[in-house]
């Protein structure tokens, strides 16, 4: 359970970009990878729980899930790993290797000019 | 209402220290290892195996990460290297500022090898890098073969995965095969040792790993430039 380690850190860097723009914020988007090894509803809700006694509430997570990718080594497919199968759906070879799903990452922020 | 891009990762700041950390390992040669298992799967008695293997003269040490108690840096420090304890109190898996203050505080000697023994736990530690060079996964056959497949987002950082207490193999239903083909699923560039710390089975491969790996350290050491710009 570290995602209210991750919610914190996320509140902390809105503040900061906050301030830095002198914007109101009022949504942050953010990516989140199927082997991030971030829970999207227990982010949340310790994101939820957080914010709630600051000044910046109200404030909403938006959250795009992007998959597990991998890209073949021999024929450069890229292909969404299903059920473990990391072997190459195009020309078989099991020489694959991660092209997305580490994601952890901010993508926006809705802003009010205040 | 505006919407601006933000792209950055969400850990930044950790990864900003990590980077710092790791800067800091590679200008002194050191090789630095962060072991991460479940609670229970021996990575305290692998590193009571592996520093009691070292001569007494080589520049180890071990920062040992929980929640409470420092049971684990009192059963290290036994060996005569330099251990250190990080309590988190509460958190479940270490950070970058926690190894940072920990070594601030501490700062031991120049050290070849650095061993974090991560909190027990096989889900947080996975997204934080602690500024390590390699990131060893612990799995005992105890535990079941389907850990990698439960736990991808743990084992597919992995470079090396030790499968540990392989003399209970005739007592529990552990299949070998099947866990080499779900750690090569998730995580197909890593490398597998099968080890005892009860009897000493394939310490051997363990030891030649980390040596492996400090002496390709050592070999970039002599690529980076020598410190003598300093802090410029």
């Amino acid at each position: 359970m570290h995602e209210m380690s991750i919610a914190a850190s996320m509140l902390e860097a809105v503040q900061a970009e906050s301030v830095q723009r002198g914007a109101h914020v009022l949504a942050v988007g953010v990516k989140i990878g199927a082997l991030s090894g971030v829970d999207s509803e227990s982010l949340r809700f310790c994101f939820d729980a957080l914010v709630r006694d600051t000044d910046l509430a109200p404030l909403s997570l938006e959250v795009e899930s992007l998959p597990w990718r991998h890209r073949c080594r021999q024929c450069a497919r890229e292909f969404p790993v299903e059920d473990y199968h990391t072997e190459c759906p195009q020309c078989g070879s099991p020489e694959t290797e991660m092209a997305g799903g580490n994601e952890l990452e901010f993508a926006y922020m809705e802003i009010e000019e205040t | 209402m505006t919407r601006v891009p933000l792209e950055r990762k969400v850990l930044s700041e950790n990864d900003r220290l990590a980077a710092e950390l790791r800067q800091g390992f590679l200008q002194h040669g050191t090789l630095c290892v962060n072991l991460i298992s479940s609670p229970g799967s021996g990575k305290t008695m692998l590193l009571e195996r592996t520093l009691a293997a070292f001569e007494p003269d080589r520049r180890v040490a071990v920062l040992t990460g929980d929640i409470q108690t420092d049971n684990d840096a009192q059963r290290l420090a036994r060996y005569g290297f330099p251990v250190r304890q990080i309590t988190t109190g509460g958190a479940c898996h270490l950070d970058a500022r926690m190894v940072e203050k920990a070594l601030e505080e501490w700062r031991p000697a120049p050290i070849d090898v650095l061993f974090v023994e991560n909190v027990g736990n096989l889900v947080c530690p996975s997204s934080y890098d602690l500024g390590e060079e390699a990131r060893v996964v612990l799995l005992s056959v105890t535990e079941g073969e389907d850990k990698p497949l439960k736990y991808p987002a743990t084992f597919h950082r992995a470079d090396l995965v030790v499968l540990n207490k392989i003399d209970l193999l005739p007592y529990v239903p552990f299949r070998m095969d099947l866990a080499r083909e779900y750690i090569r699923r998730v995580q197909p560039d890593a490398e597998i040792v099968e080890v005892s710390c009860t009897t000493g089975a394939g310490l051997d491969a363990w030891r030649q790993w980390i040596e492996a790996r400090y002496a390709a350290r050592a070999a970039d050491l002599s690529s980076v430039p020598s410190s003598g710009n300093g802090n410029s």
